[in-house]
């Protein structure tokens, strides 16, 4: 396949920042969206450019490094498919495809698509935890959790902290990711105790760390590439107002 | 002693820290017999731990538990980006929760058969022991197993085992595992316990007075070049798959940290012993960047097979029954799908180079769900392996549902790494290493389920239990950046990176990546040769001229530089290449991942030399063109003793 590609360049937090297309020729349908780029990157050494930064690590879809939004849209047109795991094979031979950063004021583009996710691990340092120090666990068996609510726990918590759901938002809100969290701690019998302050802290934590608000569009469930719900938004802001009520 | 072209040998290496005595309390007595810091004297020691996976991750979490201060390193965007994260089968405890007669000893025994006696039984019998520990931690953490109707905690079997002892989530074990690794490290964060430092790469080991004291690293971001010093050391850097530059390792993931740490004095064990996992995407051009595993758990309920004929081409559905040969079943009826990682990608290699291969290029086997379908319904198949169906789908363009997957062997783990003693602690006073950077538990060959379970027993409850003994004689004198040993150290971080950014010659850093892949994977892959290692090394070291004299680094060094940062890594991993094929050439025996074809039974299985060959070749350093030293570790088999590995 020969297709062009219109990407993000910009050189540092300071740089303003603009769209550079490049061709890229005999491109394989079984390729990768990351390997194009590298074939792309390859080019451009060789020829002296600065070649194209961009985040990735595992490339099996499960670290969450890989962040690009393709044609508008936050991981690509593939649904419930992180960048990563995105094939050429969905493209048409002759395509343009835009590539661009994730775009949200929390998190600060670094250099051309890649970006500062740190605001996520202050979320979870407010309280997206169980507080059970190592050696005080009793017995595995000591509390048995019903296989529906272990279940729901681990698909909440199969949550990849991609940061898609902040990108795809108007309002750059991290709901999604903060009410995966929640959901998957407070269906957990282990995680009672906390529920309350860590529904409040993260809360808090989001605030502070520039998120916007939640207004239900419903745009972050669209492309998260693990499928979590918009419903556990629902679960999160009951969590809140009942925790709210007891402080 | 020898004194080869290759290798000169020297002094034997001692474990010292490991007690003797009866096994079973081995662990009891070493802990009562460690020095310990009073709690209020912990917070005046610093500890530096590089790496946030499984090892890192639990072990700064709980040294910071503990009242130490701790430095975190990683070079993801966040600690919860480690490796270990793709993990995706299980993690093996002997809770015996089955009741199917698994016990402590049977996890040990499993471990030193599975790893073909070359671990070192003490720290294998620790290791089954923290194993349960390890569960309870994890379902304390809220990690969601997977559970039974009856709310308990569910188990499946794994290969190289006869009981059913793999705790799950799904195919994401390892996901759910680091994030409760993660979220306790981040609580510790938020308490100011540990100080994080995510996009810092370790680029050099400070050592003072004989003592690892403190690390260089550069900013992944700024590249500013910095002088971190502590009272200790902990290496959780991750293993060196990434060599043969196809893997399954995350693309990021190097052995930079450690290889510095051996060019420093670090002696690094067993280099040869890789593990090529049997059942990965295989490739599917030249673009190809990594691969993708599809977890071992498949062979519970997949049936691994090739067409009786040679160049068989036609569709797997339109083969009849009568012409398939089921390999596994047929060569190892006691085990038959579920034989060890070694021997199931061996005999895969085995019947592709017979011509029975399926797929382009013939590199190929089928993993056939059609039985399991008919027999449990589409429905349970689902529920057991639906994201690893997904996966396969999203990547290859087939439906596994519907046709066979098809499979072939890549480079998984690796089983070396730097030589520790019993407390974890590395020849470098103050240095100790964990996870799968050591070399201590796997001997050579891993079994399945058992890099999560090292890892985290590792992190949680060994080296917060050793490390004690050692910072006990601290707070050490303090260490400035004006220190003669630490300007050196900084001195020879700053020459590489500019030596790099001035060479601007023709060929990319990946591109001698690949090469270097090649001839490993060719030479000192699934089947090694005294001829085709000796020209790997041959090959190996035209190859570091040529990247010392050709390699282009675009950029600068004060910015962002991802070919920079590869550039680094690779040039540690062409030194490692070359000891890798060094260590085969000179272990002149088949045993674990390790197949030299010299050495095998009439019918084709790996033949050990326990006489000649029992025990842990570690290596020691001598300059990027010197010969490496070898020091033997004998390996004592009190408990189990060695046997030919039958799996028949």
């Amino acid at each position: 396949m020969n297709i062009k590609v219109r990407v993000w360049r910009q050189s540092g937090p300071s740089d303003k920042g603009r769209m550079v297309t490049y061709d890229v020729k005999d491109i394989s349908p079984d390729a990768s969206f990351l390997e194009m780029i590298d074939v792309l990157n390859e080019t451009l050494i060789l020829g002296g450019d600065d070649p194209i930064a961009f985040d990735h690590d595992c490339r099996e879809g499960i670290c969450g490094a890989c962040s690009m939004v393709i044609n508008g849209v936050a991981h690509g047109p593939e649904k419930a498919t992180t960048t990563c795991q995105l094939h050429m094979r969905h493209f048409k031979d002759g395509d343009v495809i835009d590539v661009e950063p994730w775009r949200a004021a929390a998190f600060p583009v670094i250099k051309d698509l890649v970006v500062d996710r740190t605001a996520f691990d202050l979320i979870i340092q407010a309280g997206g935890y169980i507080s059970a120090s190592t050696g005080t666990a009793p017995d595995a068996h000591a509390a048995p959790v019903p296989k529906k609510d272990a279940d729901a726990a681990f698909e909440a918590a199969t949550c990849i902290g991609c940061g898609a759901c902040v990108a795809a938002c108007p309002n750059g809100s991290s709901m999604l990711f903060t009410a995966a969290k929640i959901t998957h701690l407070g269906l957990m019998p282990q995680g009672q105790p906390e529920r309350d302050s860590r529904v409040i802290d993260m809360l808090q934590a989001q605030d502070d760390a520039g998120f916007g608000g939640c207004t239900n569009m419903g745009e972050c469930t669209e492309v998260c590439p693990k499928g979590i719900p918009l419903s556990l938004i629902g679960r999160l802001n009951s969590d809140y107002r009942k925790a709210i009520a007891k402080s | 002693m020898t004194n080869t072209d290759f290798w000169t040998e020297g002094e034997p290496v001692v474990d010292k820290a490991a007690p003797d005595g009866p096994i079973e309390t081995r662990w009891e007595r070493r802990k009562f017999a460690a020095k310990l810091v009073n709690p209020a004297n912990r917070r005046k020691l610093t500890v530096i731990v590089v790496g946030t996976g499984l090892a890192g991750g639990s072990a700064a979490a709980t040294l910071a538990e503990q009242g130490y201060h701790v430095k975190s390193y990683c070079y993801q965007d966040s600690p919860r980006r480690a490796h270990s994260i793709a993990a995706q089968g299980g993690i093996n405890a002997a809770k015996n929760y089955r009741n199917d007669g698994d016990s402590v000893y049977r996890l040990f025994y499993d471990t030193v058969k599975g790893g073909d006696f070359r671990a070192r039984e003490s720290n294998v019998y620790r290791l089954a022991q923290e194993s349960v520990n390890i569960i309870d931690q994890a379902v304390a953490q809220g990690v969601p197993f997977a559970r039974e109707y009856g709310g308990l905690l569910d188990n499946r079997s794994f290969g190289g085992t006869q009981v059913s002892r793999t705790f799950y989530a799904r195919g994401q074990t390892g996901q759910q595992l680091l994030l409760g690794a993660y979220q306790a490290l981040e609580r510790q964060i938020g308490l100011g316990n540990v100080e994080m430092n995510t996009r810092h790469e370790m680029l050099e080991l400070i050592i003072v007075d004989g003592k690892a004291r403190g690390i260089v690293v550069r900013d992944m971001i700024t590249g500013e070049i910095t002088t971190e010093f502590a009272d200790a050391v902990v290496l959780a850097s991750g293993g060196y798959g990434n060599v043969f530059f196809l893997s399954t390792n995350a693309k990021g993931c190097n052995v930079t940290a450690s290889w510095r740490a051996h060019r420093k004095g670090a002696l690094f064990a067993n280099p040869c012993y890789t593990q090529i996992h049997p059942t990965c995407i295989p490739e599917s051009g030249s673009h190809q960047s990594k691969l993708t595993l599809m977890s071992e758990s498949l062979r519970n309920d997949g049936r691994v097979w090739v067409p009786k004929a040679q160049k068989d081409t036609r569709k797997a559905a339109d083969i009849p029954e009568d012409e398939r040969d089921y390999y596994l079943e047929r060569i190892y009826p006691a085990f038959g799908n579920l034989v060890p990682r070694d021997i199931a990608s061996r005999a895969a290699k085995n019947v592709c180079d017979e011509g029975r291969g399926v797929g382009p290029g013939g590199l190929g086997v089928y993993l056939d769900f059609a039985d399991a379908i008919k027999r449990l319904g589409q429905k349970a198949v689902e529920a057991k392996y639906g994201n690893l169906f997904e996966m396969y789908q999203r990547i290859t363009g087939d439906d596994p549902y519907e046709t066979p997957m098809r499979i072939y062997p890549a480079v998984h783990y690796t089983m070396g790494g730097l030589w520790v003693d019993y407390d974890l602690q590395s020849t470098i006073p103050g240095l100790f290493v964990v996870g799968e950077a050591n070399f201590s538990d796997h001997g050579a060959n891993r079994l399945g389920a058992s890099a999560l379970m090292q890892g985290l027993a590792d992190g949680y409850f060994v080296l917060p239990n050793t490390i004690n003994n050692y910072l006990a004689s601290g707070p050490f004198p303090k260490v400035t950046a004006a220190s003669a040993e630490v300007v050196e150290a900084r001195r020879q971080v700053e020459d590489q990176i500019e030596k790099f950014l001035s060479i601007d010659g023709d060929r990319t850093v990946d591109s001698f990546h690949r090469e270097l892949g090649h001839i490993m994977w060719e030479y000192c892959g699934m089947e090694r040769t005294e001829e085709g290692l000796t020209k790997a090394i041959g090959l190996i070291r035209a190859l570091k001229e040529e990247f010392w004299t050709r390699v282009k680094v675009p950029g600068k060094g004060e910015e962002l530089n991802q070919n920079l940062e590869k550039a680094g890594r690779v040039a540690d991993f062409i030194e490692l290449g070359e000891l890798m094929c060094i260590d085969a050439l000179h272990r002149r025996e088949s045993c674990g991942g390790h197949f030299r074809a010299e050495s095998q039974t009439p019918d084709g299985e790996a033949l050990r030399h326990d006489d000649e060959f029992g025990y842990a070749a570690a290596w020691e350093y001598f300059g990027a063109d010197g010969k490496p030293t070898l020091h033997k570790e004998e390996l004592e088999f009190e408990y189990v003793h060695p046997s030919t590995r039958s799996y028949k």
